[in-house]
């Protein structure tokens, strides 16, 4: 069978200004909104049509996957939107991953639920500007105006002459046809989709459950030696001496090799490397090495020595305002106004996906060759590049499918480490972490304290919000996913708002975590909202629906997050109403709670059934969820999934935690951070859509945070305990 | 030293340390990959295989243990995925990452060997070894269900065909 692919041209087309960035309005910048849409200010990165569809001459369908797959699904999402304006059947459809190269496909990146935005008209163009060129072909080759020319199931008909082929008839012509400019392509009408919003199976269901070898650790080259790397558990620390000798006398054993690292903790950190014929060998050998690790100056920290620091900085004034309107100090000193106070922390989590960090790297003739599980591929060529000073040129990286990437793969640490021993060896060479180097390496979910004061009106309407947040970083600068924007909700909804932070020196690496920043702030917000709502006297449903009807501020013209208060009302009062709020009649020591969150452009609102018995032990019995992210649900199934996985996830981060002493993580490994399991699962989480007439945006991150206040406030509800710290352990909670 | 290994109904000999877990055994010796590593110390489930008809944590068992007894991997659950499990799975599209299924497949399985009609009781206590980081276990207790119930209408189906016999 010859391929007649499309791929041939290279002509770039540059998505209009519209398409990559007119959708995306008043963001405030994250690191990864800027990984996704280039920083501002650059051209808009490129997406060459032709690179993501192939015809074959039998009409055999291949649509390129552009972005890293690590469960959110986009493997069949991007492809389904192409296919959809391509007008093929999705049964017949290849899908085949791209390597890293974002100057044929924009940006590859599966970080801040940025995928669906971003792409949702690129890929629709793509799709209808390879329709386009099949047109134009046919209408040639048949000699008929396109226009008479109709496409069903991947065919082209012209009814008039009674005639229809199969697009591989046309793909070699359609090849030499103009590519016609994306942002002018006609799109089609959303009620003739056949593919996008239909309930379609994931694409690697079929292989995932007869164990085919399709992941990331399961791939392997022939002649490829294995390698672990010790790091010091002290962040930074270098080798000052080891047994060498000893270990590369151990069988199987090839390599020790000694790196003095750089200092940067995302990055290549000092270690010592055993490379051997076999992994089981390497980290049989691993096991006798003797490290003596030089002194570090972070080798003090603890957590229980930040929680001191941070009461202490607490009880003073903040070093650097975030936002401030009206004045808290008078409307606190107001009379007839209830006062509420609570300190409120969360501790450091590790991410832990459930495949554990690998890459396989392969040195030779001055070319670098990569297969790496990796969130950030462009960000893991350049890592590559700088550390060991190599031309990007001579680097390739393969996308490969990640068992779980939760943020943890937006470092490329674990792909720099692989990459500088296959440097050292000149064989091919495949890193594999143990989930003890996983958990004591992590970029950690940064701590946070946050010293709330708050009052309510005797109206019982919120009139006065402070909060003192004491977070990691020096000067202005923040560790990284430690920083929040002052505009966060309730900021511009309250009259008199004072918000502002110190810092906290920090060793210990941290990094984004799936909804970093919200899945946090949204348990300290929206429980500390729960807790004026009882202040007043009000229903805490009803609080929250006055609260959003109170916007006093406009938001700002730069920095503002694009928050639209009437879309957030919509959802509460949906999972208000789903869930039977205020009309249920529920047994002592069990409540209802609800947390709300804008994050990541989507606006989830959702309440929590618990139980608390008298051992303090809880039970989620049910969850609903109510999520508004635009007019098209574009893959349904997956959807559903994503959303009931975030809810699991935010429960779990409440019993989880990652404490620090004498500098170095505390716990190892799966018994210490007990993730959820099926027994203390919600058995039923009631997804609900509403589909508001925006366009679509992502779901990887938003429906996870509201599940922490939701599940708090219901502890509160059920047991008149508040929980103002995680994990919930550390009160003598624990899971039924 | 060799060990004979009886995986998947085929016998091979394998020369590695006794105490060697049979999970490197069978991954990284016998390129059976679908077994996964997830945290080395029996805790996630992901390496779960079948040994005598029970499932067993690969990362726990030293290949010495495992030695001459009948091992069943992903693999051979049932190649084509045709096992009432598997089918249920794909019904459902019950994988996210999909890492952590072939450990869940594999405990389903064997529990639905022992008992065909599990309660939710049964399948919670049966399923909560094996962590889903994704966060499916909604869809795997009804693909649960759902297999159990394929797999009672296939086993009335061969009944029936027997006695037409």
């Amino acid at each position: 069978m010859t391929t007649n692919s499309l791929l041939s041209r290279r002509s770039f087309l540059q998505v209009s200004a519209a398409a990559g960035g007119g959708l995306l309005v008043a963001l405030h910048l994250d690191p990864i909104e800027v990984l996704a849409q280039g920083p501002p200010g650059a051209p808009a990165l490129a997406y060459v049509a032709t690179a993501f569809v192939k015809i074959a001459q039998d009409g055999a369908v291949t649509i390129t996957s552009k972005n890293p797959e690590i469960g959110q699904g986009i493997k069949n999402m991007l492809p389904m939107i192409i296919a959809d304006e391509l007008d093929v059947d999705w049964a017949g459809v290849k899908i085949e991953q791209a390597d890293a190269n974002q100057s044929l496909y924009g940006a590859q990146v599966a970080g801040g639920s940025t995928a669906t935005p971003t792409n949702w008209d690129p890929m629709r163009q793509v799709g209808a500007a390879i329709r386009q060129m099949i047109l134009a072909a046919a209408a040639q080759k048949w000699n008929v105006p396109a226009a008479e020319l109709t496409t069903a199931s991947g065919r082209v008909m012209h009814r008039a002459s009674n005639r229809s082929g199969s697009y591989g008839e046309f793909a070699a012509d359609a090849a030499t046809m103009p590519v016609p400019t994306l942002s002018m392509v006609p799109l089609k009408d959303p009620k003739d989709y056949k593919i996008i919003g239909k309930p379609i199976r994931g694409i690697d269901t079929a292989a995932v459950t007869t164990g085919k070898p399709i992941f990331s650790i399961d791939f392997t080259v022939p002649g490829m030696l294995w390698a672990v790397y010790q790091k010091a558990p002290v962040y930074g620390a270098k080798v000052e001496s080891a047994n060498i000798d000893q270990v590369k006398a151990m069988p199987g054993v090839k390599h020790v090799l000694v790196s003095e690292g750089t200092t940067n903790l995302q990055g290549l950190m000092p270690g010592v490397a055993v490379v051997a014929d076999s992994w089981y060998q390497a980290n049989q050998a691993r096991k006798a090495l003797k490290i003596t690790w030089s002194a570090h100056p972070t080798s003090s920290q603890s957590s229980e020595g930040f929680q001191a620091k941070a009461d202490e900085l607490g009880k003073g004034a903040y070093t650097t305002k975030l936002r401030t309107d009206g004045d808290v100090e008078k409307a606190f000193a107001s009379s007839g106004v209830k006062l509420v106070e609570g300190a409120y922390m969360y501790p450091f989590i590790s991410h832990t996906p459930l495949e554990p960090e690998n890459c396989v790297a392969h040195w030779r003739n001055g070319k670098m060759e990569l297969w790496a599980p990796s969130q950030t591929p462009a960000a893991g060529l350049a890592i590559v590049a700088n550390t060991l000073q190599i031309p990007q040129s001579d680097i390739t990286l393969h996308l490969m499918k990640v068992g779980g990437g939760f943020g943890r793969r937006l470092t490329n640490d674990f792909v720099i480490e692989a990459a500088y021993i296959a440097k050292q060896i000149n064989v091919p060479v495949k890193l594999l972490w143990t989930r003890e180097d996983d958990m004591g390496h992590d970029m950690y979910r940064p701590a946070g304290y946050h010293y709330l004061k708050g009052a309510v009106d005797s109206t019982g309407k919120l009139v006065a919000w402070k909060n003192h947040f004491v977070t990691f970083g020096a000067g202005n600068g923040y560790a990284a996913a430690a920083n929040i924007a002052g505009i966060q909700f309730p900021a511009l909804f309250v009259e008199n708002f004072d918000f502002g932070d110190s810092k906290i020196p920090l060793g210990v690496p941290t990094g984004a975590l799936r909804a970093p920043g919200s899945h946090a702030f949204s348990f300290v917000f929206q429980s500390f909202i729960d807790e004026l709502a009882h202040a007043a006297g009000k229903d805490p449903v009803q609080f929250r629906l006055d609260l959003l009807a109170n916007k006093v501020y406009p938001a700002p013209e730069r920095g503002g997050d694009g928050f639209d208060a009437a879309r957030m009302t919509a959802v509460v009062k949906l999972a208000a109403e789903k869930s039977g709020w205020g009309t249920r009649k529920l047994p002592a020591g069990t409540g209802m709670g609800i947390g709300f969150q804008y994050s990541h452009r989507g606006y989830f609102a959702e309440i929590a059934e618990v139980s608390v018995n008298s051992n303090k032990q809880i039970k989620v019995n049910k969850v609903w969820v109510a999520g508004d992210i635009g007019r098209e649900i574009i893959s349904p199934l997956h959807a559903e999934n994503l959303v009931q996985g975030g809810v699991v996830e935010g429960i779990s981060h409440m019993m989880q935690e990652i404490s620090f002493k004498g500098g170095e993580a505390v716990q190892s490994n799966f018994h210490q951070v007990p993730l959820l399991r099926m027994a203390q699962s919600p058995p039923v989480i009631e997804v609900h859509w509403l589909k508001s007439n925006n366009a679509p945006t992502g779901l990887g991150e938003p429906s996870l945070p509201p599940i922490l206040p939701a599940v708090a406030n219901a502890i509160f509800a059920a047991s008149g305990t508040r929980v103002r710290s995680l994990p919930l352990s550390k009160h003598g909670f624990r899971w039924a | 030293m060799p060990f004979t290994l009886n995986v998947n109904g085929k016998t091979t000999t394998v020369d590695v340390p006794g105490d060697m877990p049979l999970l490197w055994v069978l991954r990284d010796v016998m390129s059976l990959k679908g077994t996964k590593f997830g945290c080395g110390i029996g805790q996630c489930g992901a390496c779960t295989v079948h040994v005598r008809g029970r499932a067993q944590r690969a990362c726990q068992t030293p290949v010495s243990a495992a030695a001459g007894a009948a091992i069943t991997t992903i693999e051979g659950l049932s190649p084509e995925g045709l096992h009432p499990v598997q089918q249920a799975w794909q019904e459902l599209d019950v994988p996210q990452c999909g890492y952590c299924q072939a450990g869940q497949i594999m405990t389903a399985a064997a529990l639905l060997q022992s008992t065909p009609k599990p309660s939710d009781a049964q399948i919670t206590t049966a399923m909560t070894g094996n962590i889903c980081r994704c966060g499916t276990y909604t869809r795997i207790r009804a693909a649960i269900h759902r297999a159990a119930e394929m797999g009672t209408s296939r086993s009335t189906s061969t009944a029936q065909g027997a006695g037409a016999e």
